[in-house]
């Protein structure tokens, strides 16, 4: 028989034109089951109503992002286990900075238009991401092998930011990454954007993108090698190089 | 002025591209889901975009509509496919004998194959089992499930298809005669019950098809089959790995993002909205995982989880074809305005929508042919920045 834990769900539940409130559930769960499961249980067993999004269940589409306990989490791959113990009780939560659609699910359209804005890569060479293979042990003709990129557009790093929680004209992080992806040389177009009073410059180097990000992206080191990137193309276009 | 107006029910796979279909043939469109895009076995399904190499010895009519189609979804939908290949690859004697049937299978269906040696393998896949005998290469690809998904989606809003997620179906409205009319809905967001009335209801449930049947007092032969499939944290090849040999349990490793996902296993399950993991299929996963891709006992799992294959037919598991049926329920049971898609796999999606289209379209006098062969999508993120309310007819 797999471990039971008893744990008490606090669910963040929202309807149209209704007050926001918590309901609690008491489940039976394998601790090596992941928050999701445990999310999908409530809705399974408990109760019909909850509404929360979720496809793939092993982060490759980025549906599921929720606060637990008020870090943001990929809850299809957070084991129980690794945020809470037997008979405790787990807070789960929207995202922030997301208009809320109902309980657990946030409208990130905004994130979307901007990751269009961008030209944000979905597929890749696989020569060009950032994965454990040094670029060296790569042959030249493997560049016409592709990946999908590591960015899940998931919403994360938008909910854990300080400063898109003050603006939503703010870029964020996801597009700033997804335009250090591609590189202010090889798309100069981009320039304008990312130089702009809501691109890198309004980032204030807080580190809670890459601190919740479930997929390797680095958004903040990706803002600071953005900014050189900006800096240089200016240069260039000062000194016409 | 009014075109003919059809529901679908359920925003999988099947659903979308449905949607997407009958958009374009001139259909007003409503997709109603209980939860939301993919949330069922769509999101869950390993990712593979066969070519038809896994079902060439013994299931030739899908093997041949995975060949077409696969050659389809690359060129309408790249923007969520990873186009590299697959090897098939025999590590023993068993395997080495199923070699002559499939080469002859995939001949025989179409399927573009190439033998290599096992060194040549080894220079695409260091990481394969380095005892392995033979190697072909066939053009296998893996995808984004919730992203393919998205982009039927995208293309049918944008041509004026309307997606009402968090809306289970409670009931189908009746006539009196017992002919379909349409669909009751529970709008879980705005917790309000509404009813939505239609010319034709198209039920893309999928494993779940036998409930909405039921509500129309008929059964849907579709078998809920689940599987289980276990992603581990390394990305150790850049195509799919497949055992050659009859399909079997945990023979097809994938690549998604930085991970190999390895699956599946087949079961069958009555209640299929939540189906737990057992630890022996997850350690079957790491056995069998590991034989094609030894380093996968190096590697730790980072999601695991079950999906439901909607299985139709006669015979059970493995056994039963992998190919999709149309019911229209006028013929099966004399109840008009319902008809039932089920069956199929992923990458037959866009041919499963075809025929329902082409069933739907000749009740409701429809002449417009198919379209989706040649219609490239729409980017997956129109689906969130496009709104029910912007319509653009074409």
């Amino acid at each position: 028989m797999p471990e039971q834990w008893t744990l008490t769900l606090r669910l963040y539940r929202q309807k149209a034109n209704e007050a926001p409130r918590y309901d609690t559930f008491t489940l039976q769960v394998n601790p090596d089951e992941y928050v999701l499961d445990a999310v999908e249980r409530v809705w399974a067993f408990h109760d019909r109503s909850l509404c929360f999004r979720h496809a793939c269940h092993h982060s490759t589409c980025g549906a599921c992002g929720m606060r637990v306990n008020g870090v943001e989490k990929l809850t299809c791959i957070t084991p129980l286990r690794a945020v809470t113990q037997n008979g405790a009780v787990l807070t789960i939560e929207p995202l922030r900075n997301f208009p809320i659609v109902s309980d657990l699910v946030v409208d990130m359209g905004d994130l979307y238009r901007k990751m269009e804005r961008v030209n944000a890569r979905a597929v890749l060479p696989v020569t060009e991401a950032e994965i454990e293979h040094p670029a060296s042990t790569w042959n030249p003709e493997d560049a016409q092998y592709l990946r999908l990129s590591d960015c899940l557009e998931c919403g994360l790093c938008i909910s854990a930011c300080p400063v898109a929680a003050t603006t939503a004209a703010y870029l964020g992080p996801a597009p700033l990454a997804a335009i250090q992806d591609q590189g202010m040389r090889r798309h100069p177009e981009l320039l304008p954007l990312a130089d702009s009073e809501d691109g890198v410059w309004r980032c204030h180097s807080a580190f809670e993108c890459t601190a919740v990000c479930p997929s390797f992206v680095d958004p903040a080191r990706r803002i600071m090698d953005l900014r050189r990137q900006v800096v240089g193309a200016k240069l260039r276009q000062v000194f016409g190089k | 002025m009014s075109k003919p107006h059809v529901i679908i029910i359920g925003a999988g796979f099947t659903g979308v591209a449905t949607a997407h279909d009958l958009a374009l043939r001139g259909c007003q469109v409503t997709v109603v889901e209980r939860g939301d895009i993919c949330n069922g076995t769509s999101g869950r399904t390993h990712g593979l975009l066969h070519s038809g190499g896994r079902y060439a010895v013994k299931d030739k009519e899908s093997a041949i509509e995975c060949i077409e189609e696969n050659q389809i979804l690359r060129r309408i939908v790249p923007q969520v496919i990873e186009p590299n290949g697959g090897l098939f690859i025999a590590l023993d004697d068993s395997d080495l004998s199923y070699a002559e049937q499939f080469i002859a299978g995939c001949e025989e269906c179409g399927i573009p194959l190439e033998e290599l040696t096992p060194q040549q393998a080894l220079t695409l896949e260091p990481n394969l089992n380095p005892r392995l005998l033979a190697a072909f290469l066939i053009p296998d690809a893996t995808f984004d499930p919730l992203r393919l998904a998205l982009a039927f989606a995208a293309t049918a809003r944008h041509n004026g298809a309307q997606f009402r997620t968090y809306a289970e179906v409670e009931t189908l409205l009746m006539d009196g005669q017992g002919n379909v009319t349409g669909v009751r809905i529970l709008d879980r967001a705005a917790n309000r019950h509404e009813d939505l009335h239609a010319d034709m209801v198209v039920n893309a449930t999928g494993a779940w098809a036998g409930q909405i049947t039921a509500m129309a007092g008929l059964d849907a032969p579709v078998h809920p089959t689940p599987g289980i499939m276990v992603a581990y944290d390394q990305r150790l090849v850049q195509r799919a790995v497949n055992r050659l040999n009859e399909p079997g349990d945990g023979d097809i490793v994938l690549p998604q993002r930085r991970m190999v996902v390895v699956g599946t296993t087949s079961f069958t399950a009555e209640n299929v909205d939540y189906i737990p993991v057992t630890e022996d299929q997850v350690q079957l996963m790491l056995e069998r995982g590991s034989e094609l891709i030894p380093a996968i006992r190096n590697a730790r799992p980072r999601g695991i989880y079950m999906a439901t294959r909607p299985l139709v037919g006669s015979g059970s598991g493995r056994s039963m074809a992998r190919t999709f049926k149309c019911f229209d329920h006028k013929e099966t049971h004399n109840i008009e305005g319902l008809v039932t898609i089920t069956g199929g796999k992923a990458t037959t999606m866009r041919a499963m929508a075809e025929k329902t289209a082409d069933v739907v379209c000749a009740k409701l006098g429809i002449q417009t042919p198919c379209t989706t062969r040649e219609t490239p999508l729409l980017s997956y993120r129109q689906y969130y920045t496009l709104s029910n309310q912007e319509k653009h007819y074409a």
